[in-house]
């Protein structure tokens, strides 16, 4: 009895997180414009990929996320090195001053950046776009690659590179050879991390895109205003299907990797 | 590997990018239009005052009826097959892949005039507004940020060591007295972090109410994007006492929770 009853409570849960979901697939099929059903059709999804805003947004939003991505965990990579041979005081007040964009509400973060876009944009005569979203994009990227980092450093015994150097490595070749394969998942995780971040931010990067850079959270938060069209819930759909895609691949990999290192 | 100097293209990058953005927020706070001292913003703000009650009033709200539904949940899950609790965690995190705009578009479609709650609540004979009310707008938060009440619960559930609830069963405790005197008191920094973790990104989310409430349920977010279009200075004053109450509100959460470990 007491089972059941767990069951039907874990049922509703995920009901009540996957029925908005499932309806907006079921209705990227449907031939009308209401909730009511007309019919199966493929018409919406054709629309969306003969929308040219919509697949050069999509576009933008991949090319922020990599050069972000990348750029962000360079910096980060290197800052928590830095970080990490840092004394007492002085590496705390580092790593807060480096936590305040994750702290921060986003709309705060946004905000300010706004501020320092115009300012600086008055002065040096840019307009926001591209290159400020991509600031800003690796502005609340980059903590998230140190925090990811700085924990495999901590856990990596120092002896390693010493070991190197006394071996005959110059400092860069025992770098590549024992440190960085000592933190490598971590890197790998904060370069994961900022990718997803910075793909499906919306509240910062509307305030810093300017008039014209349009990334996908914000087209969709634009086509939302005007009216309401089913192509989103194609597209909604496709974003979905794509993220459990890339999920599973994810998820059977490691767990091959595991198997084969016969872990599992 | 000893050198500080790979954090220094981090530490230009943060006094540019984090430090200034967040000096010129202060800045515009307290000076008028010629750069003078001025209170005026903050007196101007005080406007806003009941729209800031009510964003703490409805982030409150989200976050307790959040708890109501993790509690239960992570209670299960940290008891169920090892098999299974992975399976639900997954099942939790997938919609949070989804853009959230997306995720309250989704509620949008289902609670607009003939969506298809609507047609059911319709069906059933009542006629009530689904949607432009705080109802609503509770509802999208609670949609949003659940996962972020399960994951820490959870997490901590999980630690807590078996042997001591079989301890206090043996020693005679009832099922009420185990859950009251060892489980909930072990879970409860994963509460904290919870309460943390949704509440602060709901008071300051901005869009939501845009969506799913009506003209009255406006929260801080919304007047801050909005009003950041005409007076920066106001913005500004806003965006600041958002920041101040966010930490105070950190720092006040962290301290209960290092003396709850600590008792604990």
């Amino acid at each position: 009895m007491k089972k059941i009853g767990t069951k039907i409570y874990v049922g509703l849960v995920m009901l009540f997180l996957y029925l908005p979901i499932l309806l907006l697939i079921v209705y990227s099929f449907n031939d009308g414009k209401t909730s009511v059903w007309k019919g199966f059709t493929l018409k919406w999804y054709v629309e969306l990929f003969n929308n040219s805003a919509i697949m050069s947004s999509l576009y933008n939003t991949i090319l922020i996320a990599v050069c972000a991505s990348v750029i962000s965990t360079i910096l980060g990579t290197a800052a928590a090195i830095g970080i990490y041979n840092m004394k007492r005081p002085l590496r705390t007040i580092v790593n807060n001053v480096s936590n305040i964009p994750i702290i921060n509400p986003e709309i705060v973060t946004g905000v300010s950046f706004m501020l320092l876009f115009a300012f600086l944009g008055g002065i040096l005569n840019f307009e926001m776009g591209f290159g400020t979203v991509l600031i800003a994009h690796i502005g609340f990227c980059t903590p998230y690659v140190v925090l990811n980092v700085m924990p495999k450093l901590r856990q990596m015994d120092n002896s390693v590179y010493e070991a190197a150097r006394d071996l005959g490595c110059n400092s860069g070749q025992a770098f590549r050879k024992a440190v960085l394969p000592e933190i490598m998942p971590g890197i790998i995780s904060g370069l994961l991390m900022s990718f997803t971040y910075s793909l499906d931010d919306f509240v910062i990067t509307y305030f810093t895109r300017g008039p014209k850079f349009q990334t996908l959270p914000i087209e969709i938060y634009t086509m939302l205003r005007r009216r309401i069209s089913p192509t989103i819930n194609a597209l909604s759909t496709l974003l979905f299907v794509t993220t459990i895609v890339i999920l599973i691949v994810v998820n059977v990999r490691e767990r091959r990797a595991e198997k084969a290192r016969g872990e599992y | 590997m000893k050198s500080k100097s790979p954090a220094y293209p981090y530490l230009l990058w943060m006094l540019i990018f984090t430090i200034i953005p967040l000096i010129m927020v202060v800045y515009y706070a307290f000076t008028d239009s010629n750069g003078n001292f001025t209170l005026q913003s903050f007196a101007d703000s005080l406007y806003y005052t009941d729209v800031f009650v009510r964003s703490l009033w409805i982030s409150l709200l989200s976050t307790v009826i959040c708890l109501a539904i993790a509690y239960p949940l992570s209670y299960i899950m940290a008891r169920a097959k090892k098999h299974s609790q992975n399976l639900v965690v997954m099942l939790l995190m997938l919609p949070m892949w989804m853009n959230f705009i997306l995720r309250i578009y989704a509620w949008v479609l289902l609670l607009q005039n003939d969506g298809l709650v609507d047609m059911a609540v319709k069906f059933l004979g009542f006629d009530v507004a689904l949607m432009g009310n705080m109802g609503a707008v509770v509802l999208g938060m609670v949609y949003n940020f659940l996962p972020f009440m399960v994951l820490p619960i959870y997490t901590v559930m999980l630690k807590i060591d078996n042997s001591l609830i079989e301890a206090a069963h043996d020693l005679g405790a009832n099922k009420f007295r185990v859950f009251s005197k060892v489980v909930f008191p072990l879970s409860v920094p994963g509460i904290i972090s919870g309460i943390t973790m949704v509440f602060v990104p709901t008071a300051s989310t901005f869009l939501v109410a845009q969506y799913l409430g009506g003209t009255g349920d406006k929260m801080i977010g919304d007047v801050i994007e909005n009003i950041f279009q005409r007076d920066k200075g106001v913005g500004s004053a806003l965006s600041l006492a958002l920041m101040v109450f966010i930490l105070v509100f950190i720092v006040i959460m962290n301290k209960f929770g290092d003396e709850e470990a600590a008792v604990a």
